[in-house]
């Protein structure tokens, strides 16, 4: 009986359709875009300038400020232009622009292909490691991991929870890599349970993924004893950092409160990956893998991508754009950000383009809302977003807050299941920025 | 049957009574003293309850009004310099003139001289889409098209056109009140001086992007190519960041910069025809 | 280079529209109407096409020239409540009070509110209890019209089982004596007619309809089951204490319109609570006042009431009973 969270949740299509497709190496670009705001915080700061020749794996970036990032180059060549170019949203942000030549990886990178089981560092090191490889969160958020991982004085973790559901539909990126390299994750997961001082780790993956739940099984019940895997329910947003606390552990995390707070620290297995092979084969992160899907392309592809790739020239190596291809998303469908500019390039969370059908994404005209509660069932933060919704538009900051818009995890269920078309989470978004503001802005008692 | 008659009426008498001196105590009781000047100056105000004073609502203005010292730096936009007049008048003050302002709309970019980049396919309001992209044209800083301007106003005097796709400002309904200048999320919309007989001369643009990019993204885009603020005589404008901007307390309305601007990115409002005829923003002209 | 669209997340949407819930509905009470064509003919039919057709074109007329507003005679929602209100009329009501009463329930209850999702009151009841106060007469006249599968029944005096046995008790008969004298068994009552309105008859024939709902989860048990659970247990208490004055539980949930009330009533959307705990308080407290008029009101039924009463509550129903917030529950930390 597989495991689920206690509230809430939709049961979109799963639309798989990549599932059979192996990772596979996507051909090196011509150009890399490398973005220097490629993680939650202060952008890094380029320390190449124009000119300087570069290799696969050397830092170009440093971290500014507490919570920030270093950030490698994923190409060789040279350094030809550091300036503003648009996201995929169109807003300037700094990038380093290099220009290919050959393939050339920094020295110290480890680049066989044998299984390091060893774990020689201490916990400290293993943090410095991370922090020094860049390593940030996959699963979306891009948090720096070394700042997750070390837990601010006053609060202990107990368990590392490690995200493999992948619930958002068409997404197979996470599922390949368990499939195919289950054993670096573990390791990963090791490296990290180290850091954080904690003696189990559990390993929740969606039961629509029965060979990788499988293969994980076998290799922990070998040799990785002290991690757990736990089959989950397929439901969406099972793989919410809260919502997989809860159905694992049965903790939930207080309002405005963080994980940390029940004692776990939760992790994608993707960054289980890029810390193995941060602190195994000295290798930062400057690549991961991308699922390139749709309903509208005739062949569904899983590539192993540079960071720095243009949208563009992933559709280009996919065959051009399809003809129905409509919207464009850099993610998954519930969460993930519309490509306004395919122009823009790939940063390191980047995890899909997903290329959607005018069917299957135009909005609806919005009709009156019919109060089903449909919203209040799915939402799994057990809030009330038909009445956030109409606050919202009213503007009601302290009734949004008494309401608890601050919760919001902004998965998208309410909007999805709204018979009456209505784009609640669209101002809700809003909404709950601007009282999150207010909260942080009050003076701490 | 009288008895029930006399009885009923002596009941409700008595207990009307009771209820009238119970009112009446607790009126007493709970009575907040207020300057009754306070009073009279709110039936003086013109009762829209905009906030464009800055205040609550126009009884917190006439309870500013009359707390202060000075009129100096409170004004009613709606009621504008008659009413001041009338409410300094009235609490012995003097109050000087302030230059009746409008909202101008500092973006031309309509369906043709800026062409669509993308559909937005969200929820129907400017703040959604800004916090989203960029906007669903190749300008950064142009106007979003949702219409958050025309919703916020109190006074029906801005209406977004369908056809352009911009805000227009009805300048005989606008009482500058602030509230569309405060939605815009692009901070589009600008308070500027009526001017004489309503002339006024504006930079319809924002865009601070390299002349050639702005000029790509929208053929009216002020590329800050200086030309203006070279044939100004009134040192009236100022580039910064590759946009122009126009000082309306140093303009005189001599047109000069208008005829100059290779883009038509500056606009004459209210002025005789004299140029080829092209589209305003906030009037029809002749 | 194509345009592509640019919305916020999420980019997909689920499969269900207004539309396709309220046509769920009506296929959920089909298996009644066909009960009730079977039972009273032509009349079922009549009544349920007035209804549907009057309450279309009250909207749309409302909507097209007096409110001007976008028309929603396409969301079936009307059709519904049209629906609805046909099957709460007794069999013989002539076409113009079905008509009056479409009129009332979209016009007066549904469009002065603002239209679909703003109504405080459900409109079909609205409806009904603006008939059964203005013609008293004939919405008590339960007389059964024949209908092509058989005769007009000579026993069906005009009155339903509840109005039966208020009456006998009034004259002072016993239980056994009432339950003697006219044939009610619960046979009848399950998969015919006793007596009552033309969605009233079967119970079968309604519980089927939501099993359906339940099936395509377009209502949730926690009104239902709160309503015909309070029913039981007050009516219950009762019999037990005195058998010889009060009905038993299962005469209460089938006879009147605690089913039909309970299933298609209380569970519209638009004026029913936003939690299930809200759901719950709202269920009991309509099976509570059914039940106090049932037993020591001057109506024989008092379902469409309650509910009517627990409408006007709903709004602080929702104010207090909230759903259950994620993060309450902190088991550590």
């Amino acid at each position: 009986m597989s495991k689920t969270f206690s509230i809430g949740g939709i049961h979109p299509k799963d639309n798989k359709i990549s599932v059979k497709a192996a990772i596979e190496n996507f051909p090196v670009m011509e150009t890399a875009y490398i973005s220097m705001s490629q993680h939650l915080g202060a952008p890094a700061e380029p320390i190449v300038a124009k000119g300087d020749k570069v290799k696969t794996g050397q830092l170009i970036a440093k971290a500014n400020g507490f919570i920030s990032a270093n950030i490698h180059s994923s190409v060789s060549g040279t350094v030809s232009a550091i300036e503003l170019m648009p996201d995929l949203a169109g807003n300037l942000v700094q990038h380093v622009v290099v220009k290919v030549e050959g393939d050339e990886w920094d020295e110290k990178i480890d680049r066989s292909p044998e299984i390091v089981r060893e774990i020689k560092l201490s916990p400290s090191e293993i943090i410095a490691k991370i922090a020094d490889c860049g390593i940030v969160g996959l699963g979306g958020a891009a948090f720096p991991t070394h700042i997750k991982l070390s837990p601010p004085p006053g609060k202990k973790a107990e368990f590392l929870v490690m995200n493999g559901a992948e619930c958002e539909p068409y997404l197979t990126s996470d599922y390949r890599i368990m499939l195919e390299n289950p054993e670096e994750i573990l390791i990963g997961t090791r490296i990290m349970m180290i850091a954080l001082g904690v003696k189990k780790a559990y390993v929740g993956i969606e039961d629509n993924k029965p060979k990788a739940i499988k293969a994980m099984k076998e290799l922990c019940s070998k040799s990785y004893r002290d991690i757990k895997i736990v089959s989950l329910q397929k439901k969406y947003p099972q793989g919410g950092e809260k919502q997989l606390i809860d159905a694992i552990l049965g903790r939930q995390v207080p309002s405005m409160g963080l994980p940390i707070d029940t004692g776990v620290v939760v992790q994608n297995v993707g960054t289980a990956l890029a810390v193995y092979e941060a602190v195994q084969k000295n290798k930062p992160l400057f690549e991961g893998v991308v699922t390139v899907t749709g309903k509208c392309m005739t062949e569904q592809r899983n590539f192993r991508m540079r960071v720095g790739t243009t949208f563009e020239s992933m559709l280009f190596a996919v065959g051009g754009f399809p003809k129905d291809a409509e919207k464009l998303v850099s993610g998954g469908p519930m969460m993930g950000k519309a490509v306004a500019r395919i122009e823009a390039a790939s940063v390191k969370s980047t995890s899909a383009l997903l290329l959607l059908t005018e069917e299957e994404t135009k909005r609806k005209p919005e009709g009156n809302c019919i109060r089903c509660a449909k919203c209040v069932d799915a939402c799994p933060m057990g809030l009330e977003p038909f009445l956030l919704n109409r606050l919202s538009r009213a503007g009601r900051i302290d009734d949004l807050e008494a309401n608890l818009v601050q919760d919001c995890i902004e998965c998208g269920s309410c909007l999805y299941v709204c018979p009456a078309n209505i784009p609640l989470l669209d101002t809700i978004r809003l909404s709950k920025a601007s009282v999150l503001k207010i909260m942080r802005s009050r003076p701490k008692k | 049957m009288t008895t029930t008659i006399i009885f009923t009426i002596a009941s409700l008498s008595l207990l009307g009574l009771v209820l009238a001196l119970i009112l009446y105590f607790t009126a007493q009781k709970f009575k907040v003293v207020e300057d009754p000047r306070i009073d009279d100056v709110e039936t003086i105000l013109p009762g829209a309850n905009c906030g464009g004073c800055g205040f609550a609502g126009c009884r917190a203005f006439a309870e500013g009004c009359v707390k202060a010292d000075s009129l100096d730096g409170l004004f009613c936009p709606v009621g504008g310099n008659d009413t001041m007049k009338k409410v300094a008048g009235y609490l012995g003050v003097t109050v000087a003139d302030k230059a009746p302002q409008v909202a101008v709309v500092r973006c031309n970019g309509n369906c043709d001289s800026r062409p669509k980049s993308s559909n937005y396919d969200g929820y129907t309001s400017c703040a959604v889409m800004a916090n989203l992209y960029s906007g669903d044209t190749d300008c950064r800083y142009g106007c979003l098209g949702q219409g958050d301007c025309e919703i916020s106003c109190d006074f029906d005097a801005i209406k977004m056109n369908p056809r352009t796709g911009l805000p227009e400002v009805d300048e005989e309904k606008c009482t500058a009140c602030g509230a569309c200048v405060k939605a815009c999320p692009k901070f589009i919309i600008e308070l500027r001086n009526k001017g004489p007989k309503g002339k006024r001369i504006f930079v319809s643009c924002i865009n601070k992007d390299k002349g050639g990019v702005a000029k790509k993204a929208c053929a009216v885009a002020c590329i800050g190519c200086t030309k203006c603020q070279k044939v100004c005589a009134y040192d009236a404008i100022t580039i910064s960041s590759n946009l122009a901007y126009i000082d309306y307390n140093k303009c005189k309305l001599c047109r000069k910069c208008v005829v100059e601007c290779p883009t038509n990115a500056i606009w004459e409002v209210n002025f005789p025809v004299r140029v080829p005829k092209r589209e305003t923003a906030d009037v029809e002209q002749q | 280079m194509k345009k592509l669209i640019v919305s916020p997340a999420p980019h997909l949407h689920g499969k269900e529209t207004t539309k396709s819930l309220m046509r769920d509905v009506v296929i959920a009470l089909v298996p009644s109407l066909l009960v009730s064509v079977y039972y009273f003919g032509f009349s079922a039919i009549k009544l349920a096409l007035v209804g549907i057709a009057t309450a279309v074109l009250v909207e749309y007329v409302i909507q097209r020239y007096i409110v001007k507003t976008k028309i929603t005679i396409n969301d079936y929602s009307a059709a519904l409540t049209g629906l609805l209100l046909s099957l709460n009329l007794p069999p013989n009501s002539p076409w113009w009070i079905m008509f009056i009463g479409s009129v009332v329930a979209i016009g007066i209850a549904k469009m002065t509110f603002g239209g679909v999702g703003q109504n405080l009151f459900n409109p079909a009841l609205v409806g009904r209890v603006f008939l059964l106060v203005s013609f008293p007469v004939i919405m008590t006249d339960y007389s059964i019209p024949s209908s092509w599968f058989r005769e007009g029944i000579d026993a069906g005096s005009g009155a339903t089982a509840l109005s039966i046995v208020k009456e006998s008790l009034a004259k002072g008969m016993t239980m056994d004596q009432i339950f003697s004298q006219n044939d009610f068994s619960y046979a009848q009552m399950l998969f015919s007619k006793i007596g009552g309105s033309v969605g009233e008859v079967s119970a079968f024939a309604l519980i089927l309809g939501f099993i359906y709902l339940l099936i395509r989860k377009v209502i949730k048990p926690h009104i239902p089951l709160a309503i015909v659970g309070t029913v039981i247990v007050f009516s219950g208490i009762f019999w037990l204490i005195d058998p010889t004055h009060y009905t038993d539980p299962l005469f209460n949930v089938l006879t009147g319109g605690i089913l039909i009330g309970s299933i298609f009533m209380a569970t519209d959307y638009v004026t029913s609570p936003m939690s299930n705990k809200g759901m719950i308080i709202y269920g009991i407290g309509i099976g509570l006042i059914t039940m106090l008029i049932r037993n020591w009101g001057a109506y024989p039924e008092g379902i469409s009431f309650a509910i009517l009463i627990l409408n006007a509550c709903v709004p602080l129903i929702n104010m207090y009973f909230k759903p259950v917030r994620f993060g309450k529950g902190v088991k550590h930390g």
